[in-house]
Formats: C-alpha cells, structure tokens, sequence
C-alpha cells in the first residue's frame, strides 16, 4: 500500500514528525480517496474542504515551530453529523436540522482541535442515532465499502465506511446501543464505546442520554487508544461526566493475554447468532486459550430481556430529548398557516422520519400515567439486573467476550420493513449501554460473501485498560489485514 | 343554615438571586433587552447538557432550614414534560419524589393567634421564559396569531414552597405569605419582589362545611401580585364557592385567574383530565448530594430569623405590633439595635421610630438616611427623657428637629429652652411660695379634701415656667403638705 490514505494513524504521525510528509498531503490523500468513494458510498453529508485545509495548514504550522499537539497532530478525522461543530452544519440526518450551524463546539469536538486533529466533514447516520443501518438518513442511505448492495451498519454508518475505505485515518460516532461497535463489525474496522461518563457528552445531540456516549472507529487498537485519549476526561459542561485522573488506556497493548481470565457470554453464543459469525468467535476464543488466557464460558440471565429494556429506556428518554425540536428557536419551521401550537406540531410532523416518530411515540406511551410502573419502572429495574450480572460476572473474570453484531452486513431494504428484526441487530452490543461499561469490536475475518467479522470485548467500568490489551491481542492473533476493494484512490466515479 | 370553613394551601414559587442561572453560567441581573442572556444550554439547542448551580442549592438549602425542613442529602432532579413555546427544552427541570427539603412548619400570627402553617415541600427547578402571545385571544396562546419570546428568565434558579391545606383563611393566607417573604429577603436569597414576579403566589382554595374531614374540590388561583390581592382574591373566591354551594352548584377542578381591576376570579382552563407531565428522572443530572457537612456550612451563615429577631425587641419591652414594623426594616432596626444601652428606654425609642419618624419620613417624602437621625442621636434623646430632663412631648419636638436636621438632641433642647428641672432644692422654694400664697388649699388638703391638690401642682408648675419635673413637683407637694399634719 503505497497510498498515505491507507497508513494508520501511528504511522501517518511519525511520517508526519519526520518531516517526509506534511498534514496538507495527508489530508489531500483522504479528500483524493473520498473523490473516489463517496460516489459509491455516500459516508459524508458534510465535507468542509476549507476549514480543513485551515486546520491541516495550521498542524503544519505548528509543528514547523516545533509545537505538537499529539498523536492526533495533524491527523484527517470525520465526525458523525450528531457532534455539534461551530459554523459548520450539524443535522443528525434529520430534515428537522437541515442547514442549522452550531454556535459552539461540543466538547469532543473542542479536544480534538485543540489536539491538532483536522476535522475533514460530517458522516451520515441513522436520523438522531436511531436504527442500526444508516438507512433512517433524511439524506439518503450510506453503503458498505466491502458490498455496496448491503449496509454498514448504524447508526454511526458513515463514520465506519469512511474510516474503512480510508476517506478518513479515524472517525467518531457515538453508541447508545451498539451505533459504533455494530457498524466497527459490519465494516470491519476497530470501534469502540467508552465507559459511560469518560467522554463528555456535552454537544452531542442527546439520543438516550443515560446509554450514549461518543466512541472512535480506527483501523487499528493503537489508533483507537489515540482517538480516546485525545476526547477522554472530565469536562465541567457534562453533569455525568467522571471526575478523576484518566486510566492509562494504552498501558498493555504488547503485554498479551498470559493467564488473563475471559468469560464467554452464553447467551450470546446461541440462537439468533449467524453459524458463521459463531465458529470465527469460537476460533478466536481458542487463539486466546493457546495464548495462555483462561477462557470460560459465563451466563448472564439477564441478557435476554436486556433488548426490551432497552427498547423503552431509550425510547422514553428519546422522547423528552427531542421535545426542544419545535420549530420556536432553530431548525425547521413548518409554514403551514395556524396558530403558535399548531406551528410547534406541524414543524414536528414534517421534520421527523417514521423511525424518529415511532421511538418518540413508543417512549411517550412508556411514561405516560398509568403504564410508567409497566414499562418505564419495569424496563429500569431489568437495567438493574443486567449491571448485577456483570458485576458478578466481573468477579469471575477480567473481561467478557461475544460477537460484536449477530450477523454480517444485511441487505439495503432487508431489516428496513421490520423493525424489531432491525432493533435485534443491537442483541450482543446493549447490554454493556444498559451497565456504563467499556466495550470494543475488533475484525477477526470475514464470511463466506466477504463480508467482515467482528469480535466483541466487554470490560469493567473504566477497565479500557485490560479492555485494549485483549483487543490488541487478538488484532495481533487474527492478523487481520484485508481492505475493502472499494478502498483504492484510482477507481472512477460511477 | 350550613357553617363554612375554608381550606387553603399555596404554592410559592421564588426566584432566587445568584449570580448565574440554574444549569449555565448566564447572569439572572439581565436588563430589558430580549435574549440577550442566552446561551446553547438556557437556550436549550442541540447537544446542550445542564450543570446544577452550587449557589442555587445552597439557597433552596437555606430556605429549607429557615423553615424547619429536612434537608434530603441525596435528592432527585426530574423532568416535567410539557409543550410551550416558553419552556425551552419542553421539559422542565424539576423534583418529583426527593425534593432538597420536605416536611417543615412556619409559624404565622394574625391578631395575636398563632398558628403553624405546615411546609410539605421545598424544591428546586428552573424558570421559563417570557410569552407574549400577540392576536385575538385576549393575550392566551391558543388564539395567538404570534407569539413573542423573551428567553433571558428561561432557567433562572427556581424555588417552589409547598405548604399543607393548613391555612383557614385569606388574613392567615396573606399573614404566611408576607412572614415567608420577610423570610427569604432576611435569607438575602431573593428579592422577593411581588409585584416584579419574583415571589409568585398559586393560591389553592376549597370550602367544606365545619365538621367535614374530606376536603372539598378546590380551585387553583393564579395572578396575584400582591399581598392584598392574595387575600382579595382568597376572600372572593372563599366566598364564591360557598356562594355556588350554597345555591346548590358544585365546584369545579380548575385554574382561575384573579383580576385585581375586577376584584374577581375568573375561569381560566378547566383541568378536564389532571395533566400528564410524564416525570422521570433526569438521567443529565446525578442525584443531589448536599452532606451534613455542607448543611451546617450553609446553616451557619444564616443569621437570626424575622421570628427571632422580634421576640428579642419584644423581650426589650416592646410591644409585638411596633416590633414587627421594626423587623420588617432593616434601616429602622439598625437604628434600634444601635441606639440600645444603658438608660435607653427601648420602648420608647421603638415607638419614635415606628411612630414619629415613619410618619416624618412619609410627610416630607424623604428617606431616612437623608435626615442625618443617628442611634447615638436616638440613645441620647431616650437618656434625657429617661432621667426627666426633657418631657415626653417635648422629647417628640426635639426628634422633628433633629430629623428636620437642627442638631444635635441636648443642642436643640437646650437651645429651645425644653429642659425640665428636676432639681428639688429649686422646687421645694416654689412649693413654699405657692403654700404660703393659699393657705385656704393647704388647709382643705390636712383636713383630708385632696381636691386642691392638683391646683397647687399647676400652681407650682407655672412658678417653674412650666420647665419642673411633674413628677418631682408631686413627690415635693405630697411631703409638705403631709409633713407638717
């Protein structure tokens, strides 16, 4: 691979710190890749070629004078079009935002330049994170780099397809329910959910404010080590943020797995799990045994009933969240002639899509009189009940292993007409939103289509640590280095 | 013919004075320009997250104390979800089970009866911004042809005073309410301004006949910005009710507005099924934690209470009307306390202050710190009377002067010739020229007709030139007229 697109982003800042190649150059190589790709993909609705420039001259600039911001100095990265970035526009792939330009940066985004990162553009998602396909957008689906008739995965799709096929060295998308870990998997990228509190929430637009947290898609664990560090850590803008030193997440990458515990979660190990995706799991988890882990199987009970719980928390806390969207102080307004009310309910109507007007339904019914006890009050005391099972599983051993997603990458238009085959996309990746824990999916091959295989490691709270040093491990064990056919700068434009 | 009681119980909501609002850093001293104290969190734009104002909670804690209310150290924030254009998030951060305080009493006197007004609950939320709806409904939204928004109040700190249906009647209603005014504006959390919106009154109203346990249907009154429209607009709708009672009605469950041009409620929107606001726990925000610690942090900047401070100027001799008047100054209080010593007759520098001064500063339209009165000028004034140099009313002229800006107290008295001689030698020689000068009334009183008694004081009196000690005359008579018997 002679193309700087598809260097990671360790070797990309050591290139960058010789001096052979500039910010500049790297930045072109994505825009270059992108030219190519976005025809085929459509992972951006934004790309802010000048203030990336600005950026990737000023990175230039900077080191120039011996000034270094990091391992993100200088670095292209996307972010997912729900991380609210100054003067540039930020729609969460719903029509209700379209052309709204935020007056601040929220507070990810603010670390990420202050540590020289050169943001390239916005990425496509399901509208306001809900769904598992990137196929909600108001803008128009995003497509799998590896197949382009299927889907990346969601809701944070554009972020995983543009890290993938290289029209970004990483990217950022946030996971509610599995929106980094399952596209990481369907994409066959690195992808990652912090615990919950590490990375300020702060201009994200809120989805489930309990469960979302912003994470990084990388091409490698090292990378994701330095995606996190660079957003991680106290912010006094975000209540529910984690007060305290931040871990040294990248600490054990080369030590191995050597008589390290590892639970594989039974429940996710059966019925409703792709044979394929089943056997490379078992595969990897006996890498990891003849490395010298001690592999043993755990049951979390719980599990099973962590989906419905689920799908009424984030629901009910969707439903208050997007309440401000009313038309009174920014995004759309309808024109439809009325009264004040009727201007708040005819802007809603018109600016949400179906999926976005079922959760707000299905969560306002959820707390409504009469039913909280039912659904809302029943659906946290599960909650409840999953944490438990990790802390008891956490006992037993220093990490969880499962699949990150059931099955590779769908069909466009397959999940789309049945949403609760769509929401069981998200069975292995919510149970560790529903605790606050640390999880991370990493590619271990790909299925007989071709299509890639992701592994999933669950860890403690704040357990990033031991949580990368088995994610490294297997990176190491599956050498997995395949990349998507689509990830070339010399294709042409369909 | 049936006996109605009253039940009344009030919501109180105060907005509290911080430097910066509830979950943002926004000043809450904004002037008149719209939305010009903004920001993406009290603005409530995407991605916006609130932070909990430590000022705030240490006001609300504050508040709870002064009322005699647990203070939860673990309490919940919750979201109260509701449509308005005014309301910026279309929820509003509130409480729900967990206040910061709950189960407090305050002690309210109408006429000299006590009564304990039971405190249900005291919790913390966030203002909303300012509707003008512009059209044909008379000002409400529903027929608003558009509405104008201010958002500088949108998350303004909050305080919501729930009391229990203890109340009786509109005098005890308006007796709690100005007693919790004075509270919060001796706290220095609010400035209690009624007629500016920043102390706001929900005034909640039911009658049953006496004897009746249940409670009747109440009404919800809202608009009074007074303290005598709270109890207007309680007495008309006591009287309402029963009037509707009476005449065989029932009450409705509904929100009334009160009219001060009209002295009447009206109507406003019946509450044809209670309201769901949806509460939940606010998951932006983690539970509350206000430690013991950090209450009796909180506890010991609270300086003495409204209630405290009277009984301390009634223990003074002070009757509890005057001290009342004098609490609710902090500029005559101040005077009061300072001119305090030795000598000084508390009393009677209260009731100049009360009485002579309010009246004075009333009468010329002036304020009391541009008189030049000081407490030593107080203290001295209260000596010389107390001693008998100066008479009481002659004391009241000297105060007009001073305050009128003369001089000083012993200047002006002396100056204008008002001091009384209390001295016995020069008293006992006018007593003996007057005996000598009627024999006839020495002679009736040792026979035992004390009427003349009096003249001869008089007489005494105007030797003097009227400048002697009454009081010392009488003594001085008294014991020459039985001496010699």
């Amino acid at each position: 691979m002679s193309d700087l697109a598809d260097l990671t982003i360790t070797e990309a800042g050591k290139r960058l710190r010789s001096g052979d190649i500039t910010s500049v150059d790297l930045l072109d190589a994505v825009t270059r890749r992108a030219s190519v790709t976005e025809s085929h993909l459509h992972a951006f609705l934004t790309l802010d070629g000048e203030g990336a420039r600005a950026s990737a001259e000023r990175a230039d600039a900077d080191l120039a004078k011996g000034t270094d911001h990091g391992p993100l100095h200088g670095i292209p990265v996307a972010l997912k079009d729900n991380m609210c970035t100054i003067g540039v526009e930020t729609t969460a792939s719903s029509k209700i935002l379209k052309g709204w330009k935020p007056p601040y940066d929220g507070t990810a985004v603010a670390r990420l330049k202050a540590a020289g990162a050169v943001i390239t553009g916005k990425t496509n998602l399901d509208e306001f994170a809900m769904g598992s396909s990137t196929e909600n957008s108001a803008f128009g689906e995003t497509r799998n780099p590896w197949s382009t008739d299927h889907v990346p995965g969601g809701s944070s799709g554009g972020s995983a397809a543009a890290a993938a096929v290289g029209s970004a060295f990483g990217s950022f998308g946030s996971d509610t329910g599995g929106s980094v870990r399952q596209p990481a998997a369907l994409c066959g990228v690195v992808g990652m959910k912090p615990t919950y509190g590490l990375v300020s929430r702060y201009g994200l637009i809120a989805f489930a404010s309990s469960l979302d947290q912003i994470g990084p898609f990388s091409r490698s664990v090292e990378d994701s080590v330095a995606l996190l560090g660079a957003t991680a850590g106290w912010d006094r803008y975000d209540a529910t943020s984690i007060k305290g030193p931040v871990p040294n997440f990248g600490g054990s990458l080369t030590t191995g797995v050597q008589g390290l515990k590892i639970g594989i979660v039974k429940e996710l190990m059966g019925e409703g799990i792709d044979p394929q995706v089943l056997a490379a799991t078992i595969a990897v988890a006996d890498k990891l045994t003849d490395a010298g882990a001690h592999v043993v199987e755990i049951s979390m009970p719980s599990t099973e009933y962590a989906l419905s719980a689920y799908y009424l928390i984030a629901p009910a806390e969707c439903s208050a969240n997007l309440a401000r969207f009313d038309g009174v102080r920014f995004g759309h307004r309808s024109t439809v002639e009325g009264t004040t009310e009727d201007m708040m309910a005819h802007s809603r109507a018109e600016g949400f899509g179906p999926e976005v007007v079922r959760r707000i339904l299905l969560g306002t019914y959820a707390l409504s009189a009469g039913y909280y006890d039912a659904f809302y009050g029943q659906a946290q005391k599960v909650r409840t009940l999953v944490r438990n099972d990790f802390t008891s599983a956490y006992a037993q051993v220093d990490v969880l292993i499962s699949p990150t997603s059931p099955t590779t990458a769908f069909r466009i238009g397959e999940r789309a007409v049945d949403p609760i085959a769509m929401y069981y996309s998200d069975v292995c990746t919510i149970p560790s939103n529903l605790s606050g824990d640390p999880a991370i999916s990493v590619p271990i091959g790909l299925d007989d289509e071709g299509l890639p295989i992701g592994f999933q490691i669950m860890a403690p709270a704040l357990g990033e640590e031991v949580m990368y040093q088995v994610a490294a491990a297997v990176e190491r064990l599956v050498e997995f280095d395949q990349r998507p056919a689509l990830a070339t700068s010399e294709v042409a434009p369909v | 013919m049936t006996a109605w009681e009253a039940v009344i119980g009030l919501e109180t909501h105060v907005e509290l004075s911080t430097k910066s609002k509830m979950f943002c850093s926004c000043p809450t001293d904004f002037g008149d320009e719209p939305n010009t104290a903004c920001c993406p969190v009290c603005l409530a734009l995407p991605g916006a997250l609130p932070v909990p104002n430590e000022e705030a909670i240490a006001g609300i804690v504050k508040i709870g104390l002064a009322l005699e209310c647990d203070i939860n150290e673990s309490s919940l924030f919750y979201r109260k979800n509701y449509f308005y254009p005014d309301l910026p998030k279309n929820y509003q951060i509130s409480q729900y089970t967990f206040p910061v305080c709950e189960h407090g009493t305050l002690d309210v006197d109408v006429n000299g009866e006590p009564t304990v007004v039971g405190i249900t609950r005291v919790h913390m939320e966030e203002d909303t911004g300012k509707s003008s709806h512009i059209g044909d409904g008379g000002g409400r939204i529903h027929d608003a042809r558009h509405t104008l928004l201010d958002f500088n109040r949108a998350g303004v700190p909050l305080v919501e005073v729930v009391t229990e249906p203890d109340i009786r009647s509109a005098e005890q209603a308006r007796a709690y309410a100005a007693e919790l005014q004075r509270i919060v504006l001796s706290l220095g959390v609010s400035d209690a301004r009624l007629e500016a919106g920043s102390m706001r009154f929900d005034a909640n109203v039911s009658v049953r006949p006496v004897g009746e346990t249940k409670l009747g249907t109440r009404t919800e009154t809202k608009n009074v910005n007074s303290l005598r429209s709270l109890q207007r607009a309680i007495s008309f709708e006591i009287d309402r009710q029963i009037q509707v009672l009476e005449d065989g009605g029932s009450i409705v469950q509904e929100t009334r507005h009160w009219n001060e041009d009209t002295g009447a409620t009206t109507s406003m929107r019946v509450k044809e099924e209670s309201e769901d606001y949806r509460y939940f726990q606010d998951p932006d925000l983690l539970p509350l934690e206000v430690t013991a610690a950090w209450q009796d942090e909180i506890r010991s900047t609270i300086t003495a209470l409204p209630a405290e401070r009277r009984v301390a100027i009634i223990e003074q001799g002070v009757d509890r009307e005057t001290a009342v008047i004098l609490v609710d100054s902090d500029e005559l209080s101040g005077l009061f306390a300072a001119a305090l010593g030795d000598g000084v007759p508390a009393r009677t520098v209260a009731l100049w202050l009360t009485g002579d001064v309010v009246a004075y500063l009333r009468r010329n339209e002036v304020e009391l710190s541009s008189t030049g009165l000081t407490s030593e000028h107080l203290a001295v004034l209260g000596r010389m009377v107390d001693s008998g140099d100066l008479s009481s009313s002659a004391a009241k002229e000297v105060l007009i002067a001073v305050l009128d800006g003369d001089g000083g107290p012993g200047e002006i008295a002396d100056d204008r010739d008002l001091l009384q001689v209390s001295d016995t030698g020069a008293i006992e020689e006018a007593v003996d020229a007057v005996l000598a000068d009627n024999a006839d009334a020495l002679e009736r009183i040792r026979s035992g007709d004390m009427k003349p008694f009096g003249f001869l004081v008089g007489q005494v009196m105007r030797h003097m030139g009227g400048k002697a000690d009454p009081s010392v005359v009488r003594s001085v008579l008294e014991e020459k007229t039985t001496d010699s018997r």
